[in-house]
């Protein structure tokens, strides 16, 4: 599918890559997760991603029906396979192969930079 | 709420009891409540069923929701595994007295980056206790975390920190673990729960498998410290330690009969002792499965109840095989007075059998208890943990002042087996019957060799079974030795015929002496009438005498007057006896 102008993406249609990152209270390590998750999306999969936060403090009841033990936790909802990565995402390697975004990333840039590193 | 915990006022240990079986017994009421405890042990042993029980008692029995967080089985396993027990988890979730939640950690879905922490569980686990008011939660087994997330000082950090916050909720944690090799568990559990651990273990021993379950530690309190075995069957997990090692069970005078009428007899003509174990020893096909169906039939007909092991027989063969010397025992089956237990020694390990029996006793309420026999369970043990298992059903049966009768193989020329000998200080009677070989034939006998507290007969006596049961027959003892059967009868006819010809002899005898007597007494009647006859001669002499005297007299004085004789006329005037002396 092509790229879509990155600002109106969300807005008009459901973007392919639903990402859901849980966290638990203000902390942190949540405010770091969110800060890298977003950072790699923009650079990987810019206007094709929708970042929902899912505070458990809140809603303590989602952590048993998604699975979740550790946070922060991102959870790739869609396109399946459900993937999902724990940490504050600070090592963008571990996140992109966590992922599993190397392969719908259009940078060969990153993509060669991935292969050399595994 | 009906929770049973131990009075707070006395400062002591708050215990969440089990409802174990056994477990409680162990651990002295229960785990320790509002704490954590390690329930370590092998794979399959048992950590997660017992974890299970601990919630559905609790949640049935004691008033106190539980939260199950399984790490390795889904919920619809759990309760497929659990429902062969009897439990219904899914009516227990339904009203809130259980929740499972199956934490789902798959290696392969996980990426790790930078810094987290496991506050996703501790919030799981903070919302699940809540919704349904849990006070119990199990975590089987936490340790798939270790294995499954790759930065061990996270998880040390977040477990330390959940079991401080376990602590505060007030819950009773049993947290489950495999066992490692130097440590108790691989992951070193152990670190984070102080208060109470609790080792389980599946042995393998020749070719049988044993569970065992310790108590390793128990903060605050005292505890039982041995391995005790447990089993896993149809109720769950039930463990039968021998707590009371003293010997203070009640004992009675009151005895029952043996179903053997002369049996009685020589058992000071009451019978055994209630509660009394006897020890029936003997060699192949000595009657001793007989002996021991007729205490039950006896049982039965007084309205007992009687359970009967047997290790050899399936119970219809022993109820066909009595009923060849009269014994009924169908009817007993029938109404519910006599239970067999029929299973064969090698099928399960010894303690396994010891719990099995010692559950159904305690089930059944039987007045008598059969174990048939004895020898068949040699194999499964060795002698020392034969008795100790012997020694701990005795007691048992004891204490619930059952009488048992246990029977035993004893090989040829070996009068006394490897059990007898291993058991024979702990029963209070004990019979043994014996295989007499004469003039080819095979008797079988009698004799009690002891029976405490009891004026028993010392003497050995026939044992004969036939379609009228079991009957004891005087033994014939004389100078050639002890005579049964056949040889008997035939030593009882010469016994007989030599009576006979004793009898005639004194008869004659009597018959000459009487012979004799009235000999005698024709003798001195003879006497008798010859003394009379010599007593009239005499009598006759002396007349004949005195007359012959007088003749003469006068004779000499019709002389003297012929002649003239002056003298002899003068003396006409005088006495006669002057004339005498003028004579010469």
């Amino acid at each position: 599918m092509k790229a879509r102008p990155r600002r109106n993406s969300r807005l008009f249609k459901a973007p392919d890559w639903h990402l859901q990152l849980y966290v638990a209270g203000p902390t942190p390590k949540s405010a770091a997760a969110f800060r890298n998750l977003e950072r790699i999306c923009e650079e990987h999969l810019a206007g094709r991603y929708h970042i929902e936060v899912i505070d458990l403090i809140k809603n303590p009841q989602i952590a048993r029906y998604d699975q979740i033990i550790a946070v922060p936790t991102v959870v790739r909802k869609s396109p399946p396979p459900v993937r999902k990565v724990i940490g504050d995402l600070s090592n963008t390697e571990r996140v992109l192969a966590g992922l599993d975004l190397r392969r719908h990333d259009s940078s060969p840039f990153v993509s060669r930079k991935g292969k050399t590193q595994l | 709420m009906k929770k049973k915990t131990t009075d707070t006022n006395r400062n002591e240990l708050r215990k969440s009891p089990t409802g174990i079986r056994g477990l409680d017994e162990i651990t002295e009421g229960g785990l320790p409540a509002g704490r954590p405890t390690l329930v370590c042990g092998g794979t399959g042993c048992g950590k997660t069923l017992l974890a299970m029980e601990f919630l559905v008692h609790g949640a049935t029995e004691y008033g106190e929701p539980g939260v199950f967080m399984a790490f390795e089985e889904t919920a619809a396993e759990l309760t497929e595994n659990v429902a062969s027990l009897g439990f219904d988890l899914k009516t227990l979730i339904a009203r809130k007295l259980l929740l499972i939640d199956y934490v789902q950690i798959e290696r392969y879905e996980f990426e790790e980056t930078g810094e987290y922490d496991l506050e996703g569980l501790f919030l799981r686990l903070d919302q699940a206790i809540d919704v349904i008011k849990a006070k119990r939660v199990v975590l089987d087994t936490i340790e798939s975390l270790f294995s499954r997330l790759s930065n061990p000082a996270i998880m040390r950090e977040s477990l330390h920190r959940l079991f401080r916050w376990l602590k505060q909720r007030g819950v009773t944690v049993i947290m489950t673990g495999e066992r490692g090799e130097g440590p108790l568990t691989r992951y070193g559990l152990e670190e984070y729960v102080s208060d109470c651990v609790i080792s389980l273990d599946h042995r393998v021993l020749d070719q049988t498998t044993t569970r065992r379950i310790r108590v390793v530690k128990y903060r605050g309190s005292t505890h039982g410290t041995n391995e005790y075995p447990f089993l896993i069957d149809k109720v769950g997990i039930s463990i039968w330690p021998v707590t009371s090692v003293h010997l203070e069970h009640h004992t009675s005078d009151e005895c029952i009969p043996t179903g053997i009428e002369r049996l009685d007899a020589m058992l000071d003509g009451r019978g055994y002792y209630r509660g009394s174990s006897i020890l029936l020893s003997g060699t192949a096909g000595t009657g001793k499965t007989s002996v021991a169906a007729t205490l039950a039939d006896a049982t039965c007909r007084r309205g007992g109840r009687c359970q009967f092991f047997s290790f050899e027989e399936s119970p219809e063969q022993i109820m066909r095989n009595m009923s060849t010397i009269g014994l009924g025992l169908q009817q007993w089956v029938k109404k519910g007075r006599l239970q067999f237990q029929t299973v064969r020694p090698f099928y399960y390990g010894l303690e396994m059998h010891l719990a099995r029996a010692i559950r159904l006793i305690t089930e059944f309420e039987p007045q008598v208890v059969i174990v048939d026999q004895l020898s068949g369970l040699e194999t499964t043990g060795t002698p020392v943990e034969l008795k100790a298992a012997m020694m701990r059903l005795i007691d048992f049966l004891k204490m619930k002042g059952i009488t048992a009768m246990y029977t035993d193989l004893t090989s040829d020329g070996n009068s006394l087996a490897l059990t007898d000998t291993a058991i024979s200080s702990l029963v209070d009677t004990w019979l043994i019957l014996r295989d007499l070989e004469l003039n080819g034939e095979r008797h079988r006998s009698l004799h009690i060799l002891k029976s405490r507290g009891m004026a028993h007969s010392n003497q050995a006596r026939e044992f004969i079974m036939s379609e009228r049961g079991i009957e004891l027959k005087d033994v014939y003892r004389g100078p050639s030795g002890m005579l049964t059967g056949s040889a008997r009868a035939g030593q009882e006819a010469r016994e007989r015929a030599l009576q006979v010809i004793r009898n005639e002899e004194v008869e004659r005898q009597q018959l000459d002496l009487k012979r004799k007597h009235d000999l005698l007494e024709r003798q001195i009647a003879a006497l008798h009438s010859e003394f009379s006859a010599e007593e009239a001669r005499i009598g006759r002499i002396n007349d004949y005498r005195l007359r012959q005297k007088q003749s003469r007299a006068g004779d000499e004085l019709e002389m003297g007057l012929s002649r003239k004789d002056d003298v002899k006329i003068g003396r006409k005037l005088i006495p006669k006896n002057g004339g005498n002396g003028t004579k010469s």
